[in-house]
């Protein structure tokens, strides 16, 4: 009789899921997954709500990186006032993409210094007892307390631009409700009340430094560990440089070749897919022109590192060179560099903080505008788990009446699977004695996306739903489902 | 004429002018009496009862109570907070109040209301009523859900020719405000922003203005409600600029 190894919940990533693997009676796997067991429901609950609600709303769905949701929204309510994908002023543009660069920073440093660090210092079969933050905190303190800090840093600067750390509320439909005053800036450059921008970026380039010194030692690990060939999709500025908060959609394969180019993102419909299979929670997406199959890709650091020309930020662009390097310019398919790229776009969000606070567009004055309204609007943005899209449709009396989101997390479903595969099929796979150290490298597989599962559950109405009956021998006794339709 | 007289509240001799309302007179002595439906320069109404006081030994309305000579009040006691705490948790689960993404926090008196009494969660389980949002109207939304039925816009609205913008319809639990059909087109910018100033909670929104204001501006960021009457207590050159 087979069996079914069950991992729930998996740790150390943001919100719950669960991975099943079943084995045959020589323990080889026949079968993995990677299930999210929660439910979002934000698509149906927006709706009937004023549109300009939409970016306090739906950011309430994550307490991560929910600065990403309220620029996603807001830059869709930016078309439905009229000012098509960037008619913002000045001002209000730098104050989001200040808001955006503090929320990457945050969020990449949470999952490097948090969430990722034990597994590289303690290793991925190390003692759970201390394979954790606080194992970090006691044996590497100094280590520990710049992950603090630099998060706290980044936490203040969506404080400063949205009013609050955590679901602020400053980008409105057409601008931002505030500018940065010369008081609140100074807090982020003098260094007295907390360590400045300099030493962040210091602090940033150490740990990309680390992280090279860390891959020296072990390169077959983090060369070979879940790596598979994919595409890769991100959003890029009009001249290829990587760019975080408003571009053009660019797409490419695991050689290189672009598949989507220059893509105005508000077209997504005719480019984008969105398969439900019934065993999860999450859909898959994928590239129409390649087909449900072959479609399928990944978003978030190494997919943008993959797709961007350049950095337009000096230290960055100097580490990212040297990255590119590594596979001679050719796209880089090994699951474990997401590491690497995150730690150069943690970097690359110091340096551009850094550009912003010095620019006086910051005080600038004019903070909303306005056109013609319409009554459709879709908004993009490079969240830190990648492409994150927003996409409202309004009545005449200014109600929502269609929400889609295509969430960062979403789109990594299928790499996702395919990295918990990677792991069973190599290191569990026919070993006579399943350790807690083997299952821990099923959720490294899964953590080097930094997946964010409470985001990532479809909408309401679709949802399917298998229940299972399994027995003291963990054969399964009766399932009952219901697919799509509700059959 | 008004005349001079003398009262205690909570055993502080106070001084007032006859006419006053027990919830001014208060007021002007530096004690904060908490409220919902009654503002400034409206007939008071005395139908939320958040104001509730006891008067020479019973519970009265201090908005519609008139002040008078030898009065003993009392107001901030257990058995009163508790009593107002209730009520506003009654509000709370009787309609649907989803602070979080509501254009009125930081602005809304039901919500600080709720921070004075420090109140976590209510004590009475959530009712979930069904609803409806009135958007129609170009100039003004009105979200049933969070209506408290205080009848402050049906009292302070008027046109400019004195007409009642704003009435109540249905009884009992299906009690709700319309607008008159016949003015509605009348609504003009300066009063959808009246409105929604009026409006004690985000029942009555101007369009398309949410969250322009930024947190951290707003008036219960700045003082907690209340706090203004009492700082004017210790401070007489501070005044009450909350509503």
């Amino acid at each position: 009789m087979g069996k079914k190894i069950t991992i729930e919940p998996v740790t150390r990533v943001e919100g719950h899921g669960k991975v099943t693997i079943l084995l045959d009676n020589d323990n080889k796997v026949t079968r993995s997954r990677f299930h999210i067991v929660e439910f979002r429901g934000f698509e149906r609950f927006v709706q009937g709500r004023p549109y300009w609600e939409a970016p306090v709303l739906v950011q309430r769905l994550c307490g991560i990186c929910p600065v990403s949701h309220h620029l996603a929204a807001a830059k869709a309510t930016d078309v439905i006032v009229g000012l098509g994908s960037s008619g913002l002023s000045p001002t209000a543009e730098k104050m989001r993409r200040l808001m955006h660069y503090g929320q990457i920073f945050q969020s990449h440093v949470l999952h490097f210094f948090h969430l990722v660090s034990p597994d590289l210092l303690f290793g991925i079969d190390g003692d759970p007892a201390v394979r954790n933050i606080i194992g970090v905190a006691l044996k590497h303190k100094d280590l520990a307390v710049r992950g603090v800090v630099m998060r706290k840093f980044g936490q203040e600067i969506i404080r400063a631009t949205a009013g609050k750390k955590i679901h602020g509320t400053g980008a409105i439909p057409g601008g931002i409700n505030k500018n940065l005053s010369i008081e609140e800036r100074d807090f982020f450059l003098d260094g007295k009340a907390i360590p400045s921008i300099d030493a962040m970026i210091g602090w940033a380039l150490d740990t990309v430094n680390f992280f090279k010194q860390f891959h020296k030692e072990h390169r077959r690990f983090i060369d070979e560990y879940a790596a598979f060939p994919s595409n890769h999709l991100s959003l890029v500025a009009k001249d290829g440089a990587l760019d975080l908060y408003h571009g053009v959609l660019r797409a490419v394969d695991t050689d290189g070749k672009r598949i989507l180019d220059d893509v105005d993102y508000r077209e997504y419909l005719d480019y984008i897919g969105e398969e439900v299979r019934s065993w999860s929670y999450m859909k898959f997406p994928y590239l129409k022109s390649l087909g449900k199959k072959k479609g399928w890709y990944r978003v978030g650091p190494l997919a943008r590192l993959n797709t961007c020309d350049y950095i337009p930020s000096p230290l960055a662009q100097k580490e990212f060179e040297e990255y590119k390097a590594y596979t001679n310019g050719k796209p880089d398919n090994m699951s474990m560099h997401m590491h690497w790229a995150r730690l150069i776009e943690t970097l690359h969000s110091a340096e551009m903080i850094k550009m912003l606070l010095n620019d006086p567009d910051l005080q600038g004055t004019k903070l909303v505008k306005q056109g013609k309204k319409v009554p459709e609007g879709v908004g993009l943005i490079e969240a830190p788990r990648g492409t994150l899209l927003h996409h409202f449709r309004i009545n005449e009396n200014d109600q929502i009446t269609m929400c889609n989101l295509i969430v960062s997390t979403t789109n990594n479903n299928e790499p996702m699977n395919r990295a918990v595969n990677w792991v069973a099929v190599n290191t569990i796979s026919g070993k006579p004695e399943v350790t807690e150290g083997l299952l821990n490298g099923v959720e490294v597989a899964i953590r080097a996306y930094d997946p964010c599962l409470s985001c990532a559950t479809h909408a309401i109405g679709k949802m399917p739903l298998e229940v299972s009956i399994i027995d003291a021998d963990e054969s399964v006794v009766s399932r009952g489902w219901k697919n799509i339709d509700g059959q | 004429m008004n005349t001079a007289i003398t009262f205690t509240i909570d055993g502080t001799t106070c001084t007032a002018e006859t006419g006053m309302y027990v919830i001014g007179a208060a007021q002007k002595n530096g004690i904060y009496i908490p409220s919902l439906c009654n503002m400034d320069g409206v007939a008071p109404r005395g139908s939320c009862r958040v104001c509730t006081v006891r008067i020479n030994g019973k519970l009265m309305a201090a908005c519609t109570t008139p002040v008078s000579e030898g009065m003993k009040i009392e107001n901030d006691t257990e058995e009163l907070r508790d009593l107002r705490s209730q009520i506003i948790e009654t509000l709370f689960v009787e309609g649907n109040h989803f602070c979080p993404s509501c254009e009125k926090s930081g602005n809304c008196e039901l919500q600080a209301l709720a921070y004075r009494f420090k109140i976590m969660v209510p004590r009475y389980p959530y009712r979930f009523p069904v609803r409806e949002i009135d958007a129609s109207n170009p100039k003004l939304i009105k979200d049933h859900n969070r209506c408290i039925l205080c009848k402050r816009c049906v009292r302070a609205i008027k046109t400019k020719d004195g007409k009642n913008l704003f009435a109540f319809k249905n009884r009992g639990h299906k009690l709700a405000i319309i607008i008159d059909p016949s003015l509605a087109s009348s609504i003009t910018d300066e009063l959808a922003e009246r409105a929604s100033k009026v409006c004690p909670v985000g029942a009555l929104i101007k369009k398309e203005t949410g969250f322009a204001q930024p947190i951290g501006s707003r008036t219960y960021d700045r003082s907690p409600i209340g706090s203004t009457v009492e700082l004017a207590a210790t401070s007489p050159n501070a005044k009450e600029t909350a509503l």
